[in-house]
């Protein structure tokens, strides 16, 4: 049987052969990504019931484990309402213009030593440009919508995506300086050490700005005055429904999954074992693979996107303009120099 | 001094952790969720639910058609016609409470003379079609008769507080 | 045949196709994400040339931010499209004599005497290790230390420029003054009382 099919595996082509390679890597991860993305929204529902002292959805499936199936069910059968006058070519084409950066920014992930799918040179940089292409899916949405509360959200949505961009790209300038390389598993090799090597610590503060500027690019609470239930009804999507507006919530988790792991790999050491050069410990955790302290570090990181979800009121629009561009940017830029003097005098264990 | 503090508090987002150890002492919590329909809430004696025509003992009716019920009710729910029955007592040929316009108040229960409407302590009913909220005077004896036991107890329980 | 070829050829069919849409659609917002189409091909043709730092800026700048703006205001504009296109027969002429004019005038900048493929030479390939950002870093910032710094401050001025030209402060209107909401702190809004309870008389 595996001879059989072996010999058809050689009849293929070449090039055929490493183009269907690649298309069963992505699938391999993409497939995960999208269960991880049902999953999170039952976590997330879980989680914020637990804060709010209740228990949250627990009927379908033992303990509620079949929810994101149900709902996803749901949304499949449910119609796509086209609105009138709205323009139909961008409207169902919007949906997929936010959730294709969203999965192609996976391809430069490093999941471990050598597991990555593009190892490409300039990846942090890859990560940033296909992350700022997420905005024209909200935009476009809004826009096509016909509608003042979906143009209204699209608006301060894309004014909020843009300025928090800005922070976001001089944290990932700070970590590119401390690395001295833009290539994601070349940055997680830079920080092996135990946990004490990792950026977190000489990166403190971009490692904040980073994470609350995340929060506000995946209009996340406390940022999500593009949603803004009480004020514009929903935003962007107010006049979605269906799948197209399922595809919009999978860009947000697929979005929220991305800067966690994000973050995992650039701040917290990626697969790198916290207790590397520790005696007794290391030896210890030893036989756990890479894979699993990332996924790790990458679930803390989306519960704290829960639990902020759940304990921060939202932010007024101004304040939020004003985080961004009056407190993150002259932070990020001031600690730029400290990291560019750091690094200049090759201040040891992180810059040596 | 303190505006030193002030923005050492601020930088290192003091407070939002203040906040999050809240709501992270909270996660921990016992869940004061009640799983309905396995398990329910205590039921006060007093409550208000769907309603009913009582009867004395010896089976007859109660209600004596005086109206007061009709009378009271601030929601206009309640219809009642009379006729003397063939012993000559005065007796309802008709009554009907519309579900849809009565707002539970239980006045129509406090005005009774002779505690013949009460409201029972049913509140999961439905109705498949409109002209099913209309509980009739059959209806509303036949609801009495089912639960007259816990009406009973009820009342008794309450009769020191009226 | 390698695959390059093909992928240049499709890349700048799309290219062309998509600045030509931008001046010949009719709809603004159209118009605008065909620009973003060719912007982004562009940049794929590029990558397609090994200068992969300068392919993902021109994504994060121009993509991700400028046109961005762009849309935005175009949206927000209600343009008439009636008017918008009167006196097209009038301008033509003018019009069609400054493009042929540009069009020449390209034509012996970018000619192949000034920029064949025998002056400058075929783009060298590079090993997988060679780093296009490395180079292009250090090029910046020693060859061209100078006229990189004149303008860096040439933008900062024309940022502050433009801030300054549309900025007015309306002195009718009321403003929040975030900042200032934030730093309030309780002791300046309230005082507590404390009083005696009274008593029943």
């Amino acid at each position: 049987m595996i001879e059989l099919l072996l010999s058809i595996w050689n009849l293929v082509p070449e090039a055929l052969q490493t183009l269907l390679i690649i298309i069963l890597k992505i699938v391999v991860i993409a497939v995960p990504i999208m269960l991880s993305v049902a999953y999170i929204t039952l976590a997330e529902r879980k989680v914020i019931g637990f804060i709010q002292v209740r228990i949250g959805p627990n009927r379908v499936g033992p303990r509620g484990l079949l929810q994101p199936i149900a709902d996803g069910l749901k949304l499949m059968m449910k119609e796509v309402i086209i609105p009138t006058n709205a323009n139909r070519f961008l409207f169902v084409i919007a949906p997929l213009l936010a959730l294709a950066p969203a999965l192609a920014c996976w391809a430069v992930i490093p999941f471990a030593d050598g597991w990555v799918l593009a190892d490409i040179d300039a990846g942090l940089l890859y990560v940033l440009a296909l992350s700022s292409l997420g905005v024209y899916g909200l935009i476009i949405a809004g826009w096509a919508s016909n509608s003042k509360y979906a143009f209204l959200g699209s608006i301060r949505s894309a004014a909020q995506m843009v300025s928090y961009e800005i922070a976001m790209g001089f944290a990932l300038v700070g970590v590119l300086m401390a690395a001295g390389s833009m290539n994601l598993s070349a940055i997680v090799e830079s920080q092996s050490g135990s946990f004490l090597h990792w950026f977190w610590l000489p990166l403190f503060p971009l490692f904040l700005v980073y994470f609350i500027a995340g929060l506000a690019e995946t209009n996340r609470a406390p940022f999500d005055v593009a949603e803004g239930e009480s004020e514009i009804v929903a935003g962007f999507h107010v006049e979605y429904s269906g799948m197209a507006f399922a595809l919009f919530f999978l860009a947000e988790y697929a979005n929220m999954i991305l800067i966690s792991i994000l973050t995992a790999i650039m701040f917290m050491g990626g697969w790198l074992s916290p207790f590397q050069g520790i005696p007794l410990l290391e030896d210890l955790f030893a036989f756990v693979p890479g894979i699993v302290w990332i996924l790790a570090k990458t679930s803390f990181l989306l519960f704290l996107f829960l639990w902020f979800r759940a304990t921060f009121p939202r932010y007024r629009y101004d304040q939020v303009m004003r985080l961004g561009w009056k407190v993150f940017i002259p932070i990020t830029i001031v600690w730029i120099l400290v990291i560019g003097v750091g690094v200049m005098a090759e201040l040891g264990p992180w810059f040596d | 001094m303190s505006k030193v503090q002030y923005y050492l508090k601020s930088f290192l987002l003091w407070e939002l952790l203040l906040g999050l150890k809240l709501t992270g002492k909270y996660f921990f919590k016992t869940k004061i969720t009640v799983q309905y329909p396995e398990e329910k809430t205590p039921q006060s004696n007093r409550f208000r639910g769907l309603h009913a025509l009582r009867r004395y003992p010896n089976g007859e009716e109660r209600c004596i058609a005086c109206k007061l019920c009709e009378a009271v009710c601030p929601a206009l729910a309640i219809t009642i016609d009379a006729e003397p029955r063939d012993d000559g007592s005065r007796r309802t040929t008709r009554y009907d409470i519309d579900l849809f316009k009565c707002i539970y108040c239980g006045f129509c229960e406090e005005a009774c003379p002779v505690d013949a409407i009460v409201e029972t302590r049913v509140f999961e009913y439905t109705f498949e079609s409109r002209d099913e909220s209309v509980m009739t005077k059959e209806k509303l004896l036949a609801h009495g008769d089912v639960h007259e036991k816990q009406i009973a107890a009820d009342r008794a329980q309450d009769a020191k507080f009226r | 045949m390698s695959i390059e070829p093909i992928l240049f050829y499709i890349f700048s069919t799309i290219l062309v196709l998509a600045s030509v849409a931008v001046v010949t659609v009719r709809n603004p917002v159209y118009a605008a994400l065909c620009l973003v189409l060719a912007f982004f091909t562009c940049a794929a043709v590029w990558l397609l040339l090994e200068a992969e730092f300068l392919a993902l800026v021109l994504i994060l700048v121009y993509v991700g931010a400028v046109m961005v703006l762009f849309l935005f205001v175009i949206m927000m504009l209600d343009i008439n499209l009636v008017r918008s296109k009167e006196g097209f027969i009038k301008y033509l002429p003018a019009g069609g004599f400054v493009a042929i004019l540009i069009l020449i005038e390209m034509c012996v900048v970018l000619g192949p005497e000034n920029f064949g493929i025998e002056i400058t030479g075929e783009p060298l390939k590079h090993a997988a290790d060679y780093s296009n950002t490395k180079e292009l870093g250090v090029t910046l910032y020693t060859q061209y230390a100078y006229p990189f710094e004149i303008a860096g401050a040439l933008l900062l001025l024309a940022i502050v420029a433009a801030i300054t030209l549309t900025m007015r402060r309306r002195p009718d209107s009321k403003y929040q003054d975030p900042a200032e909401q934030v730093s309030v702190r309780r002791d300046d809004r309230v005082r507590i009382v404390k009083m005696a309870a009274e008593k029943k008389q």
